[in-house]
Order: structure tokens, then sequence, then C-alpha cells
């Protein structure tokens, strides 16, 4: 772990402080989430740092539990999508023959509508819930990432330790979890950190849009929608929530960026 | 049949196909997940004989796949069936928006393709100087904030702060040309951020590859300066994979404007979309779902056609 790069560090760093915010959020809060404390859009002050919202809401405690949900949303859905989608994708890599062709042509297929059109039409029956959006996000990423897992493990597969275990007589199992999940973490990892953006990219724009976390809760997207009247007024508060998301973005991008770095030079510097 | 009309005839097939599956999955998609349809339309408090009435209407009880052909057969015919909310004609009120969204990408698309292309030789030009590394890191920025962020910020500055340009997209039939590219020119700003990113990285990495090649060193020995062995050389041996970003960018353009035409409360099919999910509008929502799988596998062929055509070994085959 040493010889970390500056920008990995202040990478880490930054999206340390925003998970801890997530985790820590009603001890962090000055106020309640829904607590209306002053007059419509004030500007910052040292009662309310970042202001009000349009109905008079603590900004800087509506952003810090906003944060908590966008966050565990996309973690969420970063960790079913990662789950399914890798799973099958070794388990293609690793069947081969027709199931390998079944799922790989069913992907292509989904994948081959846009991803927000496919979200769109789906949420117009389904309940628009939170364990609702973590489950169409998670399942539409999972397609992502089942392209690459399995672009991965077919180049393990064809490895001998991975030959040797399977004279040895060992189950299908037994390979994914024990001969190709290793070897492929490293790059499953920075995909993760990729995937993760877009999720919190996602749901933003889904609650900005009104179909992802509905009022009450608070959610990044959904404070920008709520602020969006000020902007003509030449009030910036629904330009907070930018911020957030750039930063928290950009972070995950420079861990990533290093973790990818770093698993091509452990292959000799020749990826 | 030479091969390459074999070639082109089979992508088309592969297109017309992918969409007829396409079609499927977006109506099973409205069907099979859970929750009635008829019972969020009217809301928890409706009357049982309401909900039975509004099934009977919305042909709920008939089988799935009767429905579905019939649906594929009047969307062929440009019957696209008439909206749950407000009766209309889901056809007639599409076809002016359709053209909306097409004015904008298209527009969004004649800024940002040259503007790429043009960064993203000067990124090769520089390769690891400055100039590089500057638009590397406008390009990690970009790719950081939602689109619909975007327009606020340049919303809040450019238009309310500055006051150069109107804050919403408002167009009409009326209007001149001029005068509609003056309102939409901050959306037109905010796609090309969005779409010049990923452009312009992948026309640097396209060329980057080219330029490895040795008739590549022998241009460079033979005294040419570089600018002129990138678009002399390099350039017309990347157009197949420039084409390709190209094309994938503006599949992306046409999504993109759903969420733009939002924020800047253009009149286009995106903003249609948008306002008739959370309106629970099935028919709607299927028809526009189709449209925008349509073009965007449309402009994902025509990718494919120009990265066969561009190729001279399948153009003279031995």
């Amino acid at each position: 772990m040493k010889n970390i790069p500056i920008s990995a560090l202040i990478g880490l760093f930054f999206t340390a402080l925003y998970f801890l915010g997530a985790i820590f959020a009603p001890l962090l809060a000055p106020y309640g989430v829904g607590e209306v404390v002053g007059d419509v859009w004030e500007p910052s002050s040292a009662d309310y740092l970042l202001g009000t919202d349009n109905i008079g809401r603590d900004l800087l405690s509506r952003m810090i539990y906003g944060g908590r949900t966008t966050i565990f949303i996309a973690t969420a859905a970063t960790v079913l999508s990662f789950t399914l989608g890798s799973v099958l994708g070794f388990f293609a890599a690793v069947m081969g023959g027709w199931i390998d062709q079944a799922l790989s042509r069913f992907v292509d297929l989904v994948m081959s509508i846009p991803t927000l059109i496919f979200a769109l039409v789906v949420l117009s029956v389904a309940p628009v819930t939170i364990p609702m959006l973590i489950l169409v996000m998670g399942l539409l990423d999972a397609t992502r990432v089942y392209r690459l897992a399995r672009a991965v493990a077919v180049d393990i597969e064809v490895m001998d330790y991975v030959e040797a275990a399977r004279l040895r007589g060992e189950k299908t199992a037994w390979i994914i979890f024990r001969e190709i999940l290793p070897n492929a973490l490293s790059p499953l990892i920075a995909e993760m950190g990729l995937r993760f953006i877009f999720a919190v990219l996602f749901v933003s724009t889904l609650s900005f849009l009104g179909l992802g976390v509905q009022p009450p809760e608070a959610d990044w997207g959904g404070i920008v929608k709520e602020n969006k009247e000020g902007i003509v007024y030449g009030i910036p508060a629904a330009l907070i929530p930018a911020f957030a998301i750039a930063t928290l973005a950009i972070s995950v991008n420079l861990v990533a960026d290093w973790v990818l770095n770093r698993t091509t030079s452990l292959k000799g510097g020749r990826g | 049949m030479s091969p390459i009309v074999k070639l082109l005839a089979q992508r088309i097939a592969l297109s017309l196909l992918l969409l007829l599956l396409i079609s499927i999955v977006i109506f099973a998609g409205t069907i099979v997940l859970p929750g009635d349809v008829a019972q969020s339309i009217l809301g928890q408090s409706a009357t049982p004989e309401a909900l039975a009435n509004l099934r009977a209407e919305l042909g709920v009880n008939d089988p799935p796949v009767e429905r579905y052909i019939a649906w594929l057969f009047g969307a062929m015919q440009g019957d696209l069936g008439t909206a749950l909310t407000s009766g209309q004609d889901i056809a007639q009120a599409l076809s002016s928006r359709f053209w909306n969204t097409l004015f904008l990408a298209f527009w969004a698309a004649v800024v940002a393709v040259p503007l790429a292309i043009f960064l993203g030789l000067l990124a090769v030009r520089f390769k690891d100087r400055w100039p590089d590394k500057t638009i590397s890191a406008v390009t990690l920025a970009s790719i950081s904030i939602p689109e619909f962020l975007i327009g606020y910020v340049l919303m809040y500055f450019i238009a309310v702060q500055l006051r150069w340009f109107p804050s919403v997209a408002m167009v009409n039939d009326n209007m001149s040309l001029f005068e509609k590219l003056n309102a939409i020119a901050l959306p037109i700003a905010v796609l090309t951020l969005v779409v010049l990113a990923h452009m312009m990285r992948m026309t640097r990495a396209a060329i980057l590859n080219v330029m490895q090649s040795a008739y590549i060193e022998t241009a460079e020995l033979k005294g040419l300066n570089a600018f002129q062995v990138i678009y002399r050389h390099a350039f017309p041996n990347a157009i197949a994979p420039i084409v390709n970003v190209v094309m994938l960018n503006l599949a992306y353009l046409v999504v993109g404007v759903v969420v733009i035409e939002v924020v800047f409360v253009y009149p286009g099919m995106g903003q249609y979309l948008v306002d008739h999910v959370s309106k629970r509008d099935v028919p709607v929502v299927q028809a526009c779902g189709l449209i925008f799988a349509a073009v965007y596998i449309g402009l994902n062929m025509i990718a494919d056609i120009v990265a066969i055509l561009s190729n001279p070994r399948l153009r003279h085959p031995k």
C-alpha cells in the first residue's frame, strides 16, 4: 500500500469523507431533514451555512441526508449489478457453448436499448420506491458488468491452472470462485468505481425527473428539482448538489484510475 | 452478389431483427412487471367499477400475445394508439415534437462533431504536453457532473447573470431559423459539453493507434511536418473508428436530449415522454420508447455500415 500517488490519496480522502458523512448523517446534520427552520431561500448565514431551500428547510442538513440516500442507493445498485453481472459473466465464460451464447445475446439485446429510456419504460408501470429503483438500476447495470466479467474470464479460463483444476475434478462453482474470481478482481474493482459514479449520476437524473426518490425524502437530484425555480431569480441553491456530485465523482475516478494503473503495472508493464 | 452487398444486407437485417426483439422487450416490460396499471392510473381510492372499465379500455383482459401483435401492426402503420390521460392521438402529438427533438440534436451535432475532432487532433499533436493535459482534465470534470446540472450551471451564469441567452428554450413554427437557434443556444452548449469529452477521447485514441503504424514513420522520415502527417496519413486511416465514435455519440445525444429538454422546457419528445411516465400513460411511454430505441439502433447501424464501406479490404475483394 506504499507509493500511493498524491491524486489517489486526495481521491481516497474525499471518497471516505462522503461515505462517513452518509453513515453519520443524523449526527452531523444541524437540523432535521424535513424541518422548516427559516424563510424561503435565505442566503447562507451562521445559522444556516448553505442557506435555506424553497420552503425554508436548512440546505446543509438536506444535502447531508440527501447524500446519504443517494450514496446508499448507488452503493446498493452497484453491489447488486456486480454480484449478478460478474457471477453470470464468469459462468458464461466457464460453461461456453449455448449457455454463453444465450446469455450474451440477451445482454446485447438489453444493451441496445438506451439505459435511461429502458428505465423510464419500466418506471411508468412499476411503483417508484427505493427498493424498486435499486432493482432497476442494478439489473440494467449488470449487463455492462457481465460484458467485462465475461471478457476477463475468457482470458483466465484458458490458463494452465484452470485446466489443472478441471483435471483435479473441481466443480464449476470452485472454478468460478476459487480460480477465476481472485484473478479477475483488480479490473473488476476499477470498473466498480466507474459503475458507482454512473449509478450516482443515474439516480440523481431520475430524481430530478421526479421518477426517483420521492419527497419528503431528500436526495441530491431531488434538491435540484425542488430549487430549480430559484435559478431564474439568481438563487444558486440548486447548484450545490452539482458541486457535491462532481467532487464525489472525481474522487472515485481518481481512486479507480489508480487501481487500474496498479493492476496493469503488476502485469510487468505490458498492459 | 459481391461480398460487401451481402455484408451490408446482413447488417441491415440484423438491425431490423433487433428492433423487433426490442419492441417485444418494451411491450413485455410494461406488462410482466408487478403493479396494476389501472390501479396506478386511478389511485388507491378508485372504485372497483372504474377499475374494471379502465382495464377493459386498456385491453388488459385480452391475452398479451394478441395485444402485442395488434400494437405492433398498428405501430408499423403509423397508428400508435391514443394517450390515456388526454385521449389525444399519439402519432399526431409526437410528429412535431419528434422534429423539434431532431432539430435540437442536429444542431448540437453540428457544433460538437467538428469541435471534438479538432480538439482530438490537437491533443494528439501536443500529446503529454499542457494542451493534452488541459483537455483531459476538462473532460474528466465534464463526465463527472450529470447533464441536467451542467444545464443549470450554464443557465445560472450565462442566462441569469450575464443575460446573453434566454433561460428557457421556447420554440414555435412562427420563429425564424435565427430566432430558433438563439432560443436553443444554451441546450446546444450543454449537449455539446456532454458528448464532446467522450468523442474527443476516442478520436485521440483512434489516431494514436494509427500513429504507431510503419507508414507514419515513413511519412515522418520523408520530412512532412506533424500536422501534415496527421492530416494526410493518420486521419484517413482513422476515419472508420472516428465515424463509429461520432455515431455512438449522436445516438447518445438523442437520449441525452430527454433530460435537457426537461431542464430548458423545450417542446420535444423527451419532455413528452417524461411527463407521461409520471402520469403512468403506458401507450405514450411505449410509443416514445420504441421511437427512441429505433433512432438509437438506426444510428448504430449507420456507424457499422460506414465502417464496412471505409474498409478498402472489404470494398475491393480479391
